[in-house]
C-alpha cells in the first residue's frame, strides 16, 4: 500500500471510530436526532458529488431518487411486509440497487444531452417523480401519504439505529468516492469534466463511465431515502421528493468543495446543525427560506470553489513560503 | 371529436402565454448561456404585483402590464448586475443555474411572508365572460391573454430583427468575441437582455394571475414546464420555444380530456424524453458542445 493510501485508510478509520462512538457517548435524543439529519445530508451530498462533482454534469434530480428509495421501502412495507426492527435495513441494498438500475434508461437518454440541458432534464425528472407519487394513488396513497410501521426500538436510544444506518451509508459513499478517485474510472470522469470531446477522442468510453458513476450515486441516494422513510414512518409526495432537500445537498457540496473527497461531508457537518437551529428559531415561517437562499448566494458568490480546495491552496502557499525562507540558509551553509 | 377540437383551442390559447414566459428564458440563455431558474418565481411575483394593483388601486390586470413590466425590467437589470455578472470561470453557466435557483427560493420566501400561502386569483369583472364560436366555448380572458402574449412576442421579434439593439443581441448570440471586436458592448447587451427577459416574465405573470389561481409555491410547477419547453424547443431558439409551448398546451389539453387531468403535465415530460432520444438538441436547437 502506498503512503497516501495508508494515510487515507488511517484518516477514514479514525473518522469511522469517532462517528460510531458518538451515539453511545451522547444520549440526548435531540442531539442524536440532529446527528441523523446531518449524516443524511452528508451521505446525500457525498453521493451527489460522486456523479456531479467528478463528472462535471450537474444533476438537479437527486431528490427524485431519494424519494424513490423512500417510497420503494414504504411500498414494500405496505404491500409485501418485510417485518420491523432491523429487517428493513437489510432490505436497503436491494432497494438501492433496484432504484439505481431502474434509473439507468432515463439517465442514458438524459446523458445524450450536454451540461445545461442535462441539468434541466434532471430537474424536470424531480418534478415528474413528485407527480408520480401524487398520481399513482393505489400504491403511494397520493397526497394522503404513506404510513410505515413504527420501528420496535428501545425508546431510550430510539434514534441510534438510524444514526448508525445513516453513518454506514455515509461511509459507503465516502468509500465509493475514495475507490473511484483512485481508480481508472476516476481518471475517466475527471477527463470528461475537463474536456469531454477530447476524452472521447482518446478512446475513453465516456457514456459508460458516466453511467457507472450515476448508478453508484443513485444507489446511495435511494438507500438514504429508505432509511429516512423508516425513521419518519410517514412520507408524502412533497416531503419525499423535496426540491429543498436537493438544493440542500448541492449547497453543502459547493460549500465543502465539489470534486473533493471530504468536501461534501464537511459542508453538511457545518450547515445542517445551523439549518436545524434556524428551523427551530424561525419555525416553519418562510423566513427560513429566505435565510437559506441568502446563505446559498453568499457561498456561490464568495466561495464558489468551496472550503477544502481553498484551504488546500492556502496550506500549499504557506508551505511554499516556508520553503523559500529556508532556501537561502541552506545555500549559505553550503558556502561555508 | 368536438371535445378534442375544444381541447386544441384551449391548448393553443394557454400555450401562447407559456410561450411568452419561455421567450425570456430562451433569449437570456441564447445571449449569456444562463438558465434563469427564477423565471417561474418572477412570473409569480409579477402575478402578485398585478393582483395588488388590481385589488388596491383597481387597475385592470391587462393594463397593469404597462406598470409591472417596466418595474420588473429594472429588477431584472439589478439581478443581472448583482448576482449573475459576478459569476466567472469555466462553469459560470452551471453556477448561474444554482444562483437563480437560490433567487427563486428567496422570492418564494418573501412572497409567503407578505401574502401567506393561500391561493389568490385576479378576477376582473369580465373574468367569466365567454363566446360561443361554432359551438365551441371560448373564454374571453383566454383570448385576451393569448392576444396580449402574441402582440408582445411579435414586438420582441421586431425588436430583435429591426433595431440596432436587436442586431447587437443577435451578433452576441452568434459570436460574442466577434461582436465585441466590432464594437458591441457585450456587458450592456447582457444586462439589458436579462431585464428584457424578466419583463417578459412580468407581462406573462400579470396574465397568468387572471387565468390561474396562484400561491408563492406555484413557481415549481411553472419552472418545470418552462424548462421543458425551452429544452424541447432547443435552448436559445425563440421560434422553438413558441412551437414547443403551443405543443405543450395542446398535448396537455388533449390528455386532460381524453385520459385524466392528473396525467396532463406528465404526458408532456414523456413527449420531451421521447423527443430527446431522437434529437438531443431540441426542435430548432444547435448541438451544444462542451467548451
Amino acid at each position: 500500500m502506498s503512503r497516501s493510501a495508508a494515510v487515507g485508510v488511517l484518516r477514514g478509520g479514525a473518522f469511522a471510530a469517532a462517528g460510531i462512538a458518538f451515539p453511545f457517548v451522547v444520549h440526548a435524543a435531540w442531539i442524536v436526532n440532529i446527528g441523523v439529519l446531518t449524516l443524511m445530508y452528508a451521505a446525500l451530498a457525498t453521493a451527489w458529488n460522486l456523479f456531479s462533482g467528478y463528472s462535471g454534469y450537474i444533476s438537479l434530480g437527486q431528490a427524485a431518487f431519494f424519494g424513490l428509495g423512500a417510497y420503494t421501502l414504504g411500498i414494500t412495507f405496505a404491500h409485501v411486509g418485510i417485518g420491523s426492527g432491523y429487517n428493513p435495513f437489510y432490505a436497503l441494498p436491494l432497494v438501492g440497487a433496484g432504484v439505481a438500475l431502474a434509473s439507468l434508461p432515463v439517465a442514458w437518454i438524459a446523458l445524450r444531452t450536454r451540461h445545461m440541458t442535462f441539468a434541466i432534464v434532471t430537474l424536470t425528472l424531480l418534478f415528474v417523480t413528485q407527480q408520480l407519487a401524487f398520481n399513482l394513488h393505489s400504491i403511494t396513497h397520493g397526497s394522503s401519504g404513506l404510513m410505515l410501521p413504527t420501528p420496535s426500538f428501545d425508546i431510550a436510544d430510539y434514534d441510534r439505529p438510524f444514526y448508525l444506518a445513516m453513518f454506514a451509508l455515509l461511509l459507503l459513499g465516502l468509500g465509493a468516492c475514495w475507490l473511484v478517485l483512485r481508480s481508472k474510472l476516476g481518471l475517466m470522469l475527471l477527463a470528461i469534466r475537463e474536456d469531454e470531446e477530447k476524452a472521447r477522442g482518446l478512446g475513453i468510453r465516456v457514456t459508460t463511465a458516466k453511467l457507472i458513476a450515476w448508478w453508484l450515486s443513485v444507489a446511495v441516494s435511494a438507500m438514504v431515502g429508505g432509511v429516512w422513510a423508516y425513521y419518519l414512518t410517514f412520507i408524502y409526495p412533497e416531503s419525499a421528493v423535496d426540491p429543498l432537500v436537493m438544493i440542500g445537498a448541492v449547497l453543502m457540496t459547493f460549500l465543502g468543495g465539489r470534486g473533493t473527497l471530504w468536501g461534501p461531508a464537511i459542508g453538511a457537518f457545518l450547515l445542517v446543525p445551523v439549518q436545524q437551529y434556524m428551523l427551530t428559531r424561525l419555525g416553519a415561517s418562510q423566513l427560513y427560506l429566505v435565510g437559506y437562499a441568502a446563505v446559498f448566494m453568499v457561498v456561490l458568490l464568495v466561495l464558489p470553489r468551496g472550503i477544502v480546495p481553498s484551504l488546500r491552496d492556502w496550506i500549499d502557499r504557506v508551505r511554499e513560503r516556508q520553503r523559500t525562507r529556508r532556501g537561502p540558509i541552506v545555500r549559505e551553509e553550503a558556502h561555508a | 371529436m368536438h371535445q378534442i377540437v375544444q381541447a386544441i383551442i384551449l391548448g393553443v390559447l394557454i400555450g401562447g402565454v407559456y410561450a411568452l414566459m419561455a421567450s425570456g428564458l430562451t433569449l437570456v440563455f441564447g445571449i449569456m448561456k444562463v438558465i434563469n431558474v427564477a423565471q417561474g418565481a418572477l412570473v409569480i411575483l409579477a402575478a402578485y404585483l398585478s393582483y395588488w394593483l388590481f385589488s388596491h388601486l383597481g387597475i385592470d390586470p391587462f393594463l397593469s402590464i404597462l406598470v409591472v413590466a417596466p418595474a420588473m425590467f429594472v429588477l431584472g437589470v439589478a439581478v443581472q448586475l448583482v448576482f449573475v455578472r459576478s459569476l466567472r470561470g469555466p462553469d459560470a453557466s452551471e453556477l448561474s443555474l444554482l444562483v437563480t435557483w437560490a433567487l427563486a427560493l428567496g422570492i418564494e420566501g418573501v412572497l409567503s411572508v407578505f401574502f401567506k400561502t393561500t391561493f389568490r386569483s385576479t378576477l376582473p369583472s369580465y373574468a367569466d365572460r365567454s363566446w360561443d364560436v361554432l359551438g365551441y366555448n371560448v373564454g374571453f380572458v383566454r383570448v385576451l391573454a393569448f392576444g396580449t402574449s402574441a402582440v408582445l412576442l411579435i414586438l420582441l421579434s421586431l425588436l430583435l430583427t429591426r433595431t440596432r439593439f436587436g442586431r447587437a443581441v443577435r451578433a452576441t448570440v452568434q459570436n460574442p468575441t466577434a461582436a465585441t471586436l466590432l464594437g458591441v458592448d457585450a456587458n450592456r447587451v447582457q444586462t439589458l437582455s436579462f431585464g428584457l427577459g424578466v419583463s417578459m416574465a412580468a407581462a406573462a405573470g400579470a396574465v397568468y394571475g387572471v387565468i390561474y389561481p396562484f400561491n408563492p409555491g406555484s413557481h415549481y410547477d411553472l419552472i418545470s414546464r418552462l424548462l421543458s419547453i425551452v429544452v424541447l424547443g432547443g435552448l436559445g431558439s425563440l421560434g422553438g420555444a413558441v412551437v414547443a409551448a403551443l405543443a405543450m398546451g395542446v398535448i396537455e389539453a388533449i390528455v386532460a380530456v381524453e385520459i385524466s387531468p392528473i396525467w396532463a403535465s406528465f404526458s408532456f415530460f414523456v413527449v420531451l424524453i421521447t423527443f430527446l432520444l431522437v434529437r438531443p438538441q431540441g426542435i430548432f436547437g444547435l448541438r451544444e458542445r462542451t467548451l
